[in-house]
């Protein structure tokens, strides 16, 4: 039977009434009194040393207020990048300035070069218009390999080359692998591009920047992920502003995917600038401008390669990969291809050598960041084409060959330096195996024959570190914070509580989610609970939510905070019981005395502690709020196996997804509902990567990719039912909850599953192709079988 | 958007007076025009509505057997009241774009603008249909000019359009994914004279008819008679959805299949 | 400016509007109905769905001043009179056919329009129904199966929580 409530539970989400009302509180929602609006001019040249910036004529023009260039920022802090990678050498990455507005250089499309300030967006919008600027074009760098041959354009003059860091993974293995690969029975080799994406998360970025003189303090609101992390960035490394001078609130956000965890100049501007004409500041992306401002995802070139014994064992792994960071380094860019990428390389096998080399590279394209999985797609994607087109040149079957391979004994510490706590691949293939009914395929396969149609079937397994992430680990690897959270329990005298959590929930179900936790702990309803979250100055700190971290980091925080005020209750219960406080049990909401029949009410000592007559004040003090930071000891590691089944139209190349099934290992579960909601949403970005999705330039660095005109993005046509299950539960063993997170596996897991569908699709009707770059239109699908 | 003015007139005869302004522009449904004038793309001073018009919507026949759809006309209203006349006609206008489009985009929007991907023009040309304007009447052949361009002039409206009834027509279309436009679409039309075959989507000139298959089918209808007809791909658009030589390729199969089902 | 006087959920509004606001901007920005999204500018993603006499339209793609005299009904008129979620409202909730939200209002305008035309789509049509409709978390999934249980299908057997 379904639980009614708590830890386990499908409980129907509470923040839907007021989505589905049209009362959400979105930032675009807010407006302020006396606000202004800002418009940024933004380049339309790739690269281009920018000779004037003429703002005299339209700074007459009607309704302007102030127009800023990027001389205005050249005493200012860049924009900060939060993590530093060390070379293969032992030195640091290559790290340019990040201007707020363009200064010297245009260095991408879409860069800002000028922000106009008006009393409406159509004024600064026509002003803009009269900027007069003037750019001496120069040849842009698109390509990555092209961008670090000697003698290419420099995107930035001040460094060295476009190479910003060139690392090796783990450098002291690369002997023994390049020796296992000369043993070697068998290698196969492949060379693939994982295609670069725009999150696109529907709502579009929106900050609105606030100062009271009265009392100093700026606010900024602002669709992040992450506000104490926006705060720290830009009060500290860019504006300069105390973090007690400056609060930002993330309200109701519509949707993150990664690309807004990132501190953007837009930030930092209208808070800066609502200081400067003292005036709210306000600004709405587009979403064109979106499409040249929000930092994209992937973008790798890799070549990778397996060793393989006679006996079908992999021996080795190795993988070059160039990784594109785009004009300049976006928040946490430098960590995605490496840390988030390298160390995932093992997957779900015991490969016992890998050495992975990671280029990263600045073209004049956008910046590139963690996109919804960050660098573990990427791996997953390379690894997982690798094992099929192993399976594929040896003759064997791709289910046992994976099979035979993986890591069976847990923990394991791979040769990429994690150790998986626990898994069980065995299980959730043999999962995946039921799911999918391979015994049936041979005859749907016929039946899409008899239509003219090819049918493939393709599988995948996927390993991820989430929970991001321990914090002494990652200041070790060049992060420049810590990954903990934060949670504050605060419960009120007549018995409710508010949980302040540092995670934030943008479509994920916090505010339901975490109750359900602390509900089931106390054993009260969950809607005595209250989240409360996206407010530096409601919540004391907070690192935000990515990396599928919320419940493993910020719900462990949530428990250790709840335990401390059940530890008080319990203080206060046991006198108020005239019993030992180690008698004291707590169960649906009420202290008892063990073995008596003897308790008192949650309320009651609730009441207690705010109205403290009968008291032990001696012991402890009234009040009951807890505060607790959580820092974990390890990364979490959901795996699973998914499958893909397509059909394929030979004449128009056209794929369609006939089935996907996944199989899932989350540990444990909080709620089944929107663990489901959010596998689905990460296939749909998967299976979007895979078959339709694809940011493209041209070789001038124009962005050709830039609306929805273009940007092919998966709707509801394009998509099946899924076939989701997580029955296989391995609970992680070092966090309270035994939760894994459960946020980007869709993503991470569906992209070669459905390209591998799609080969074996093609080769069922002849074509001898050994692999497909994504996303497979049917314009490739149909040069691929014809070329 | 730059601003302008909306001016709403009720007969035709206001609309082109009021379209006799120093930069005015005609405003039908305007699910191309108000996403142009949000990219600042076009500056018009005054936009004359025409979706006011009585006399330019609805849908009826004429003497001659033809159906007679006026411009104002939406998509969703096409797709509803031609559905007996002129099913094939219903079944294009019943999947442009998506619904809410549909409820505000018309014909006559969509033949004054001639998208080299828009549906309309496929089977306006393959119909061998004419576009009444407020001056004249014009024969699809010689309306179509290019991407883009048609035949109007500086002040003329389209205010119906006439489709003759062919004996059996299909549309067939691949879409774009992104836009959801065709990436290539083809109007198959068999008249009792002989098969009309109009191609959207394929080529940088526009909207076009294929003779080739044309003649291949006014021989033969099946879609045999058509199966290994090829088309050169020079002229065709080639983009990140689609080379020109797939779009070429495409041209032929959506011939096939527009035939085959009705063949 | 012009004024312009409609019906928005069922109560009189009117306002002073430019020739080029937009149906949407009147909504959000001189009703404060804020619940009617823009989330693209090439009138594709469907947030700024709303009604006017009956159809569903793009808010983001008609000027307010082709809107006046009519009547609109935006995402904060959907609910029951005593405030209760409608049928589809609840739908939603039941089949978390929403995470975020921000794409929400247009899903369920565009779907009470679906099921005013079609009161038993099938999986099919609803999806070919939602083609102006983007929704970025969901992959569809829930919300396809919350139509189809809100037209009073039973859905019991597509998977899923």
């Amino acid at each position: 039977m379904p639980k009614d409530g708590g830890i386990g539970a499908s409980s129907k989400r509470r923040e839907d009434v007021r989505f589905l009302t049209g009362n959400g509180n979105y930032t675009d929602d807010i407006n302020m009194r006396g606000q202004a609006y800002v418009h940024f001019l933004r380049s339309d040249i790739a690269h281009g040393t920018l000779t004037s910036v003429d703002t005299s004529a339209a700074a007459a023009m009607p309704g302007v207020i102030q127009i800023f260039t990027g001389d205005d920022f050249a005493e200012i802090g860049g924009m900060p990048c939060g993590w530093q990678v060390t070379d293969k050498h032992g030195e640091a990455m290559q790290e340019p300035k990040h201007p707020v507005l363009a200064h010297g250089k245009v260095r991408h499309v879409g860069e800002p070069i000028a922000a106009v300030v008006a009393d409406t967006l159509e004024q600064a919008r026509d002003a803009a218009e009269a900027i007069e600027v003037e750019i001496a074009e120069l040849p842009a760098v698109v390509n990555m390999k092209d961008a670090v041959k000697d003698g290419a354009p420099k995107v930035h003059d001040d460094l060295t080359s476009n190479l910003c860091y060139d690392w090796g993974f783990v450098e002291e293995n690369k002997a023994a692998v390049d020796g296992a690969f000369e043993k070697a029975a068998h290698v196969t080799t492949l060379e693939l591009v994982n295609n670069r994406l725009v999150a696109n998360p529907m709502e579009p970025r929106v900050a609105i920047g606030d100062y009271n003189r009265s009392d100093g303090e700026h606010t900024l609101y602002t669709t992040s992920q992450n506000p104490h992390v926006i705060r720290l960035l830009m009060g500290a490394f860019v504006l300069g502003i105390p973090e007690h001078k400056l609060r930002v609130v993330s309200p109701d956000v519509g949707g993150g995917f990664g690309t807004k965890i990132f501190h953007y100049q837009e930030e930092a501007f209208c808070t800066f600038a609502a200081k400067a004409i003292n005036r709210p500041v306000k600004w709405t992306s587009t979403r064109s401008e979106a499409f040249m401002s929000d930092a994209h995802g992937r973008d790798h070139v890799t070549k990778i390669q397996m060793a393989l014994d006679a006996d079908n064992n992999f021996t080795a792994l190795r993988t070059d990969t160039y990784a594109n960071m785009g004009a300049y380094l976006s928040t946490f860019a430098p960590s995605v291809p490496t840390w988030l990428h390298g160390t995932l390389m093992a997957g779900n096998y015991k490969t016992p050598l890998i050495y992975v080399n990671v280029k990263a590279v600045f073209t004049n394209t956008v910046p590139v960041d963690a996109y919804r999985g960050a660098g573990r797609p990427e791996a997953t994607f390379q690894l997982e084409r690798l094992v099929d087109k192993c399976a594929h040149e040896l003759g064997v079957d791709p289910i046992a060959l994976r099979r035979q391979n993986f890591i069976t004994e847990f923990p394991y510490a791979t040769p990429v330096a994690v150790e998986y706590d626990t898994g069980d691949y065995v299980a959730t293939m043999d999962k995946l195996e039921e799911m999918s009914d391979i015994a049936g395929f041979e005859a749907r396969r016929k039946e899409s024959e008899a239509k003219g149609k090819l049918r493939g079937f393709g599988v995948n397994c996927y390993i991820e570190a989430c929970g991001i992430a321990p914090s002494n680990l990652v200041g070790q690897l060049g992060a420049r914070a810590g990954l903990y959270e934060s949670a504050t329990v605060r419960v009120n005298a007549t018995g409710g509580l508010v949980v302040m959590t540092g995670s934030h929930s943008h479509g994920q179900g916090h505010e339901t989610s975490f109750a359900q936790v602390v509900a089931e702990m106390i054993g009260i309803d969950e809607n005595m609970i209250e989240i409360v979250h996206g407010d530096t100055s409601k919540v004391p700190m907070g690192m935000g939510t990515y990396g599928s971290r919320s419940i493993a980091v910020g719900g462990s925080a949530m428990v250790r905070a709840t335990e401390k005020i059940i530890a008080k209750a319990k203080k206060i219960a046991s006198h108020l019981l005239e019993a030992s406080e180690g008698d004291i049990e707590l169960k649906d909401g009420a202290f008892s005395v063990a073995g008596t029949d003897k308790s008192v009410a949650w309320g009651d000592v609730t009441l207690a502690a705010y109205v403290p007559h009968n008291y032990p004040l001696d012991d402890i003090e009234p009040g009951l709020e807890e505060t607790a930071f959580y820092d974990p000891s390890n990364f979490t590691y959901p795996s699973g196996a998914y499958a893909c089944e397509v059909e394929l139209d030979p004449e128009t190349g056209v794929v369609t997804i006939e089935r996907f099934s996944a199989a899932d290992d989350f540990g444990n579960i909080i709620n089944p509902m929107i663990v489901t909601g959010q596998v689905h949403g990460g296939l749909a970005q998967g299976i979007g990567q895979a078959l339709l999705e694809n940011c493209a330039y041209d070789e001038d660095g124009q962005l050709l990719s830039a609306s929805y005109m273009d940007y092919a993005m998966p709707r509801a046509s394009d998509l099946p039912f899924y076939d989701v299950d997580h029955s296989c539960q391995t609970p992680c063993t070092h966090n309270p909850l035994g939760v894994k997170g459960c946020g980007e596996a869709g993503a991470i897991g569906s992209p070669p599953a459905v390209v591998n569908a799609v080969l074996d699709a093609m080769r069922s009707g002849g074509s001898k192709v050994e692999h497909i770059d994504m996303p497979v239109t049917p314009s490739r699908v149909w040069a691929a079988m014809n070329g | 958007m730059y601003n302008f003015d909306v001016e709403q007139p009720t007969t035709l005869a206001d609309a082109v007076q009021a379209l006799s302004r120093d930069e005015a522009q005609p405003l039908s449904g305007g699910q191309t025009l108000i996403p142009t004038l949000k990219a600042r793309l076009a500056a018009p001073s005054v936009l004359v509505s025409l979706s006011g018009i009585d006399e330019m919507k609805g849908v009826c026949s004429d003497d001659a057997g033809r159906v007679c759809i006026g411009a104002a006309t939406t998509h969703a209203t096409v797709a509803r009241e031609v559905a007996d006349l002129y099913p094939a006609l219903a079944g294009l206008a019943a999947r442009i774009g998506d619904p809410a489009v549909r409820n505000r985009g018309t014909i006559g929007g969509s033949v004054a603008n001639n998208d080299p991907s828009a549906c309309y023009p496929a089977a306006v040309l393959a119909s061998g249909a004419t576009v009444v304007t407020n001056k004249r009447e014009i024969a699809a052949d010689d309306y179509f000019q290019g991407m883009f361009e048609t035949a109007l002039k500086e002040g003329e409206i389209v205010t119906e359009v006439k489709f003759p009834v062919p004996e059996a027509a299909h549309y067939e279309k691949i879409l774009q994914p992104a836009s959801r436009f065709p990436l290539v679409a083809v109007f198959v039309a068999k008249f009792p004279d002989g098969v009309r075959v109009a191609v959207t989507g394929a080529s940088n000139n526009g909207v076009f008819r294929w003779s080739d298959a044309e003649a291949a089918l006014g021989g033969d209808f099946s879609a045999q008679a058509v199966a290994d007809l090829k088309i050169d791909s020079a002229d065709m658009i080639s983009d990140l959805h689609g080379t020109a030589e797939y779009r070429a390729h495409l041209v032929g199969v959506m011939t096939k299949r527009a035939v085959a089902a009705i063949a | 400016m012009t004024q312009v006087t409609m019906t928005v959920n069922g109560k009189a509004a009117s306002g002073d509007v430019e020739g080029r606001t937009l149906l949407a901007q009147f909504l959000r920005e001189d009703q404060g109905l804020t619940g009617t999204h823009i989330g693209c500018d090439t009138s594709q993603c469907g947030a700024c769905v709303v009604h006017v006499n009956g159809e569903a339209v793009k808010a983001c793609t008609m000027f307010a001043v082709e809107a006046n005299g009519a009547t609109v009904e935006t995402i904060e008129g959907q609910a029951n009179a005593d405030g209760s979620l409608n049928v589809i409202q609840q739908a939603f909730q039941d089949h978390h056919g929403l995470q975020c939200g921000f794409c929400t209002p247009g899903m369920v305008m565009s779907a009470a329009a679906l099921l005013k035309e079609n009161p038993k789509p099938s999986e099919a049509e609803v999806r070919h129904y939602l083609d102006g409709n983007i929704c970025r978390c969901t992959g569809y999934h829930n919300i396809v199966k919350a139509i189809m249980a809100a037209s009073g299908q039973d859905v019991s057997a597509i998977a899923a929580e």
